[in-house]
């Protein structure tokens, strides 16, 4: 290879690369803003309140989507949840958490709120119509799925990171399943001085 | 300049797509859970098979299934395979694999069961194999225990108590923190 090819090959990868910043900067998605949260959505919390995509504002927030008939990653989110908000002390208070169902068929606004009480009265369970969970998944871009068993059973899979919000309903990371307390109730910690 | 441009780039590829930046730290295998059961309960012996470390975790309100988790040893010369399991305290049991594919956790029924090769140790524990309560015919509590009958393809049946352990109390376990 000639030190011309060479040559060549960098320079055309700068403007590729270039290019690519350009539009990933000025194009849809622009950095700074997020592209997830949003939406149009309008479903209850366990109490019958009205929740919109304004609830997700005034304060930081935790998401997570889930259901009741989730043998492990659900509860134990809710347990981590729980915990979480025990190790931040009286800032606990600046943080609003959210568990919104994926399976509004069978987790009806009195099943939703017993299931997350019974771990955490600090976190809301949220439910709806079909469409409108369906709204708030597309709106963070979370994944669901319907997998059939035998008869009326079946099972759902879907995305198992707590969404953190800012307190103007902006995606501002993830706590991924089995992430370490420390890392977690850190970056909660972080979420809460951000506002 | 042009790695400038470039970490720029990619910073914000990074920025574009969160869910890609997950970990996949939930991949990794799981740690043998046995020195976190909640009850030390003394091994049950069936043929070659030594089971250890067995319990399930409580139920929140409303909520119809269980997992049940514990520690399978085949201390024969043939390999083995847990092929079902029942129990009273449950209309059904299946045994499930639970992965973690991206951000994305997803439940696969094991119809063919769970093998254990001769001198091989299997862990049922959270976040992965587990057994399946569902239908319920009761919530399980904190403290009771639940019977199950486990059938071996070689081994044959055997019925142990699972002792019932807080709903987050054997939390999944401590994964590595590679996160970015």
């Amino acid at each position: 290879m000639t030190l011309r090819t060479i040559r060549i090959g960098l320079w055309t990868a700068v403007v590729l690369l270039a290019a690519l910043a350009t539009f990933l900067y000025f194009g849809p998605g622009r950095p700074g803003q997020t592209v997830l949260g949003g939406g149009d959505y309008v479903l209850e919390d366990g109490t019958g309140a009205k929740v919109t995509p304004a609830t997700l504002t005034g304060k930081p927030s935790m998401l997570f989507f889930g259901y009741t008939h989730c043998p492990d990653v659900c509860p134990t989110t809710l347990a981590d949840m729980a915990s979480w908000y025990e190790q931040l002390g009286p800032d606990a208070d600046k943080l609003n958490a959210f568990f919104v169902t994926i399976d509004p068929e069978r987790d009806t606004p009195a099943v939703i709120n017993d299931y997350v009480h019974a771990v955490s009265d600090r976190v809301t369970g949220i439910t709806g119509t079909r469409p409108e969970i369906d709204k708030i998944i597309a709106a963070w871009k979370a994944f669901s799925e319907k997998v059939p068993g035998e008869g009326d059973d079946y099972i759902m899979n879907h995305t198992a990171s707590v969404f953190l919000i800012n307190s103007e309903g902006g995606f501002e990371g993830t706590i991924a399943y089995g992430e370490s307390q420390d890392i977690a109730v850190a970056k909660l910690k972080k979420l809460i001085a951000k506002g | 300049m042009k790695t400038m441009l470039f970490l720029a780039a990619a910073l914000l590829l990074a920025a574009n797509s969160p869910a890609l930046a997950q970990s996949d730290s939930a991949n990794t295998p799981t740690p043998d859970m046995s020195a976190m059961a909640a009850d030390p309960l003394a091994p049950v012996t069936v043929g070659d098979i030594e089971i250890t470390d067995a319990f399930a975790r409580a139920t929140l309100p409303n909520a119809p299934v269980a997992g049940g988790y514990l520690t399978i040893t085949n201390k024969g010369t043939e390999d083995d395979r847990l092929v079902s399991a029942t129990s009273p305290a449950a209309g059904k049991v299946e045994l499930h694999e639970m992965s973690m594919q991206n951000d994305v956790m997803k439940m696969a029924p094991l119809p063919d069961g769970v093998a254990i090769a001769a001198g091989e140790t299997v862990s049922l524990s959270p976040g992965g194999v587990h057994i399946m309560f569902m239908q319920l015919a009761k919530p399980f509590v904190e403290g009771e225990s639940v019977p199950i009958t486990l059938k071996f393809e070689k081994a044959g049946e055997v019925t142990l108590d699972l002792s019932i352990s807080g709903v987050g109390a054997d939390s999944p376990p401590a994964m590595h923190d590679m996160k970015m």
